[in-house]
């Protein structure tokens, strides 16, 4: 789950981690009053949206008056965002977030990921701030500084001393770092973070620092026992029929393609992608209607997948563990009755009960239905359905 | 013979009175698998499925030698129950469980280790070993006995595999489910070895998907170790890129952990690569020919 830059930086704050004085405003009459509130010259005010990038769409502004911070949140609030990260549709803003502009001195990177293939949590630092962090990792691999941390001895202080050493900090400076690495890690085990970014770090000339952005996930297995970060979850930047579709236990992704899949667990489900693409086709989506799928479900999921007016045919491709074939040519028949599915349906069920299931199909005699007997002749049909041969 | 289980393994369910639990056991027992009991807190001296209900698995292990369990159990209480069977001295841990935490599973597979225990999952199917024990939720019906063993993170995936390679007039040695959650318990290279030295498997066909870098772990290992021949295929092809797709460990963090990097390490390391999930079968026949 993500959050936004303003409620990371209330985290932040709770763990001891300096940030800049700041308000969230969701009108202009807001965030001018933010700006009077705020004791500073000028003020940088940041669209508040799930994506990266958002400085070059347009999403971060600097404003040296009152009056301006009125008119940037005047066409900042209700616009449409666009970064690389958002897709061609953009996010739109409806929060902006108004800070007060800290002097800097110099920009650093510092991070905090699992490393998936250590199976531990690795802290990263770099002279670069500001940069993406994937991109310093290409050209100046050199200048990323990781410290793996063990979590059976915690974060310790030569972990904090190896990275500023690293970056090249000084002692005092040093130990200014070393309170924002240990809130970092503390954080993440206290939360269940997946991933927590300050890009940039900011060293001021003071000689201490200051977190200019902030970015955190976490760990959706974990939310369970965190009902705080669940407060902070915001619906309206989730996909949603995303959204609709995990609320029927669907896992669905929407594509650009014009075949439809619905498929039982989320390998078969991708491998069903990779072999439409194979047999000349382009899926429509990734659908996974999991282990305790009901006739109910599979319906939802025609009903979703056919909102997508791409969609020119329907792969269903079952192999029944758990999931018994029977239920979900159950589940068809349903679907074909409460929605008007007017594209060809090319049903492939295997495995548990699928003589049933085939004797269940065969008895309905409905016209757009077609068996296929295995995946690959399953991902043919489909494909030439679409094509509408 | 196959590897990690076989009809000598003694196994204990743990959750093991809950609903969904007794319905795989129940299918577990009659695949003839030698559940030896199960374990619910506080149903102590309880009998379930004819067998014996333990308050833990320290008196489970106690009372019936068993050495293997398979793990039923909610997510929030699923690494405690790892942690408690490494505790209690069961050697091969299969965890079926899905949605556990990532820290809790960091923290739960390092214990295993250390108590010298091999764990399995979690968010897996389970493991196979055809005609002698079936320790998870797979169609037992599928798997035919044979020469081939498989190595899958997907659940669905590895049946649509293993039927493929009975419908080329193979069998299946062990069949491995090792989940799709970005830290799990064996990995491919764990397994890998088992089979190359299990006399009975004669290749091995493993299933990999985007996300992390097992398979290339795995690609180095087979390299420089495997004489037995490896048909592999990778999921997500044309998966997007920092889109999660269903499994918590699928998903192309920045450009790391794409199918076509990991296919491209595979074949270079000497491995069958399959680019439609459909030739697997042909393929596992035509590397065994």
């Amino acid at each position: 789950m993500n959050i936004h830059e303003y409620q990371a930086k209330q985290l932040f704050k709770k763990y001891g981690i300096t940030i800049p004085q700041g308000k969230i405003a969701e009108t202009p009459e807001q965030a001018l009053e933010a700006a009077r509130e705020i004791d500073s010259e000028n003020w940088i005010i940041k669209a508040q949206v799930h994506a990266g990038g958002r400085g070059k769409g347009g999403g971060v502004k600097i404003a040296s008056s009152i009056e301006e911070v009125k008119t940037i949140a005047e066409n900042m609030l209700g616009m449409r965002l666009v970064t690389h990260q958002t897709g061609p549709n953009g996010k739109l803003v409806q929060k902006i977030y108004i800070e007060e502009v800290a002097p800097i001195k110099k920009e650093y990177y510092l991070g905090l990921v699992l490393d998936r293939t250590a199976e531990m949590p690795v802290m990263i630092a770099s002279t670069e701030g500001g940069m993406e962090i994937e991109k310093v990792a290409a050209e100046f691999p050199d200048k990323i500084i990781k410290v793996r941390i063990d979590p059976m001895i915690g974060f310790r202080n030569f972990y904090s001393a190896e990275l500023a050493n690293g970056l090249g900090l000084d002692k005092v400076q040093s130990r200014d770092f070393a309170k924002f690495t240990r809130a970092l890690y503390t954080l993440y085990k206290e939360k269940d973070a997946g991933l927590i970014e300050i890009n940039p770090l900011v060293l001021k000339d003071d000689n201490t620092f200051i977190a200019l952005d902030a970015k955190i996930n976490f760990d959706d297995n974990a939310l369970f026992r965190h009902e705080d970060i669940l407060e902070m979850r915001d619906l309206s930047e989730e996909e949603p029929t995303e959204l609709e579709a995990s609320n029927f236990n669907l896992n669905y992704i929407k594509l650009d393609g014009n075949v439809g899949c619905m498929v039982n667990g989320a390998g078969l489900a991708m491998s069903t992608m990779d072999i439409i693409k194979i047999k000349g086709g382009e899926p429509a989506n990734f659908l996974d209607v999991g282990g305790d799928a009901s006739a109910e479900t599979v319906a939802k999921g025609f009903e979703i997948i056919l909102r997508d007016k791409n969609v020119k045919a329907i792969f269903v491709n079952i192999f029944g563990g758990i999931v018994r074939c029977d239920r979900i040519a159950n589940g068809i028949l349903e679907a074909s009755k409460e929605t008007n599915i007017a594209v060809p349906v090319i049903v492939r069920l295997d495995g548990t009960n699928a003589e049933i299931a085939a004797d269940i199909l065969q008895k309905a005699h409905i016209p757009n239905i077609i068996t296929a007997t295995s995946l690959a002749d399953g991902a043919q049909k489909a494909v030439n359905a679409a094509r509408g041969v | 013979m196959g590897i990690l289980v076989n009809r000598n393994s003694k196994v204990i369910v743990q959750g093991f009175t809950g609903k969904e639990a007794t319905f795989h056991a129940e299918q577990c027992i009659e695949y003839g698998t030698n559940i030896v009991g199960g374990v619910t807190p506080g149903k102590g001296g309880q009998i379930h499925l004819d067998r014996p209900v333990f308050s833990t698995v320290k008196d489970a292990v106690e009372h019936t030698g068993a050495d293997t369990s398979l793990i039923l159990v909610p997510p929030s209480f699923a690494a405690d129950a790892i942690m408690e069977a490494a505790n209690g001295g069961i050697k091969v841990i299969v965890c079926i469980s899905e949605g556990i935490p990532t820290q809790d599973v960091m923290y739960a597979k390092k214990f295993v280790a250390k108590k010298g225990a091999v764990l399995i999952g979690p968010n897996c199917p389970g493991i196979i070993t055809a005609g002698e024990a079936k320790i998870g939720i797979m169609p037992g019906n599928i798997f035919k006995k044979g020469n081939v063993g498989v190595i899958s993170k997907s659940g669905t995936l590895t049946y649509e595999a293993a039927n493929q390679v009975v419908n080329a007039g193979l069998g299946i040695t062990t069949a491995i489910g090792i989940g799709g959650d970005p830290i799990i318990g064996s990995t491919f290279i764990d397994l890998l070895k088992l089979f190359e030295e299990d006399p009975e498997t004669h290749a091995v066909v493993m299933i990999g998907e985007i996300g992390g870098d097992l398979e290339i772990q795995a690609a180095h290992y087979i390299k420089n170790n495997m004489k037995k021949p490896v048909v592999a295929f990778i999921a997500g092809q044309t998966a997007p890129k920092g889109k999660r797709m269903g499994h918590a460990g699928a998903i192309i963090a920045g450009s790391k952990g794409t199918a076509q990097e990991k296919m491209s390490a595979l074949e270079q390391a000497g491995v069958r690569v399959c680019k439609s999930p459909a030739d697997v079968g042909q393929a596992t026949k035509e590397v065994l020919s």
